[in-house]
């Protein structure tokens, strides 16, 4: 790890000047920061610790019904809040599909969505990559790339985004509001990552020292809290990421789906919402031949970028089975396999 | 530079001044206090081998930097017993053979003692096991792992204190 200076400002007005300062970065829990700076992948000059901010770890609930969660927000103190996990259970599910129980217990909401990818050549200084060192190449294209994107990738960077949080979030409209040099302002989450292109490098459309203060999901989002589910399908059922996942959310009025809500994970560079799926779903009945309508039209664009095809199936059955776990209704207790399709709720058992 | 920080341990506080930033509380542990239980397995927060308490929640110490810590409350394995009685958790890690070559047993214990504190997980084995998934066991010590908590979540709620002398 390089030295760096360590600075804690008092507010958020000094953490945002503290940090136009070039070769700052804000540091959270850091859970990936401190892990990435171990192995030389970030080597920030200055470290700015926004833990100390005071107001940035609260859960408020908005008077129509929305809710704002505070940046430092711990991941398991969100899961299981008791309101919030009844009101936005896939986001509750995804929360606690994630990572391990004691890196839950510290990672924070607005450094969940400020992760980096955990492909491997981005952490292996000894491979070229374009989205940590611009220019260098992607050794992933011709390399270990099963687990990488089959949506939005570019022949610069095939990378995906890691967070499970950020798929449900993304379905339910959610927004992030940062402040920074140039005063406050809210940014769509869909509109916060940034799908590689040419400049792979440029992770967030976040400008320098911009720093994020919370997240709301608006009221509207809570209508679904019957018919909402997350799947994650993983290597291993416990502590791993996705290989792809789905956030799906029904708003179901008598036989008929009126509105839908559909987003996927391990697939692109961002959570990837699928509008076009959603909207095949508005006014539908919900039959088995719906659903699989929605999920072809998930991956429509899909397009393999290595050895990784399996995903794109996997993905639409994933959306589908998300559909029709949904359709029959959130489970009234979280399960006891977060987000897992083995889960013994559905009559199988992980471990005997 | 040199920071200042006043860190509790186990009951005792310690006021520390640091040289350097890059101190993590597992290092400031075992390199600076001779606490050694808490180990360094993949010093990446993957396998859990240095899980601690800070404020009572279980964390991963090689994760946490010493400079952020200051006032905080941090309990280790060496915190645990009450002179020669041992906390229920150690207890049962005893009686159901919880363990093999012992390496990741401090951060076993400490994770499970948090576990238990969150009380997510009811008497249920599979909710155990998946809120311990954070702990790494290369012997595969893991169907002891899951009746020692069980075990001794059942002895904490009874309020008695096992001791193996």
């Amino acid at each position: 790890m390089n030295r760096f200076d360590y600075i804690q400002p008092k507010s958020v007005k000094e953490a945002v000047a503290a940090a136009s300062t070039p070769g700052s970065a804000y540091l959270a829990a850091g859970t990936n920061l401190l892990d990435l700076m171990k192995i030389g992948v970030s080597s920030p000059a200055r470290i700015i610790d926004i833990t100390r901010l005071q107001g940035l770890a609260e859960i408020s609930w908005l008077p129509d019904g929305g809710v704002r969660i505070g940046a430092l927000v711990r991941n398991s103190d969100l899961a299981y809040e008791a309101r919030f996990a009844r009101t936005f259970p896939s986001v509750a599910e995804a929360l606690l599909s994630g990572a391990s129980a004691q890196l839950r217990n510290a990672a924070t909401v607005s450094g969940n969505l400020m992760q980096r990818t955990r492909c491997a050549y981005f952490q292996d200084l000894a491979s070229a990559c374009n989205r940590r060192k611009p220019g260098s190449g992607c050794d992933a294209r011709d390399g270990e790339n099963r687990l990488h994107a089959v949506l939005g990738w570019s022949e610069h960077c095939i990378a995906t985004h890691p967070s499970d949080f950020c798929v449900p979030l993304v379905a339910l409209d959610a927004m992030v509001e940062v402040e920074g040099p140039n005063g406050a302002r809210d940014i769509a989450l869909d509109a916060l990552h940034a799908l590689p292109g040419a400049t792979p490098e440029r992770e967030t459309t976040l400008q320098p020292g911009e720093l994020i203060l919370g997240i709301r999901l608006p009221a509207r989002s809570a209508t679904y809290a019957s018919h909402t589910r997350y799947l994650k399908l993983r290597d291993r059922t416990s502590y791993a990421f996705a290989v792809v996942s789905a956030a799906v959310a029904l708003e179901i009025s008598g036989d008929t789906i009126r509105t839908a809500r559909i987003a996927l994970g391990g697939v692109a560079a961002k959570p990837w919402r699928a509008r076009a799926a959603e909207a095949v779903l508005e006014n539908a009945a919900p039959t088995p031949e719906v659903f699989a309508k929605a999920a072809d039209l998930a991956l429509a664009d899909a397009v393999p970028s290595g050895d990784n095809a399996f995903k794109i199936t996997l993905a639409r059955n994933i959306v589908a089975r998300a559909l029709t776990l949904a359709y029959d209704g959130t489970p009234k207790d979280m399960p006891a396999l977060p987000a897992s399709p083995f889960s013994p709720t559905l009559g199988l058992s992980h471990a005997g | 530079m040199s920071l200042s920080v006043s860190i509790s341990i186990n009951g005792e506080v310690h006021a520390i001044d640091l040289d350097d930033p890059r101190v993590t509380l597992l290092d400031l542990l075992r390199e600076r206090l001779a606490l050694t239980g808490a180990k360094k397995g993949c010093d990446r927060g993957q396998c859990g081998a240095c899980t601690v308490l800070v404020d009572g929640r279980r964390i991963n110490s090689c994760l946490m930097l010493a400079a952020s810590l200051d006032g905080s409350e941090v309990t280790t394995i060496e915190g645990l017993s009450n002179g020669n009685a041992l906390h229920p958790v150690q207890a049962a890690f005893i009686e159901h053979d919880g363990f093999q070559c012992g390496f990741c047993t401090p951060g076993q214990i400490m994770s499970a003692v948090g576990l238990i504190a969150e009380g997510h997980a009811g008497d249920d084995p599979e909710r155990i096991r998946e809120l311990m998934s954070g702990n790494l066991c290369r012997c595969g010590a893991y169907k002891g792992i899951t009746e020692a908590v069980l075990d001794a979540q059942q002895a904490q709620k009874s309020g008695k204190r096992k001791d193996v002398a």
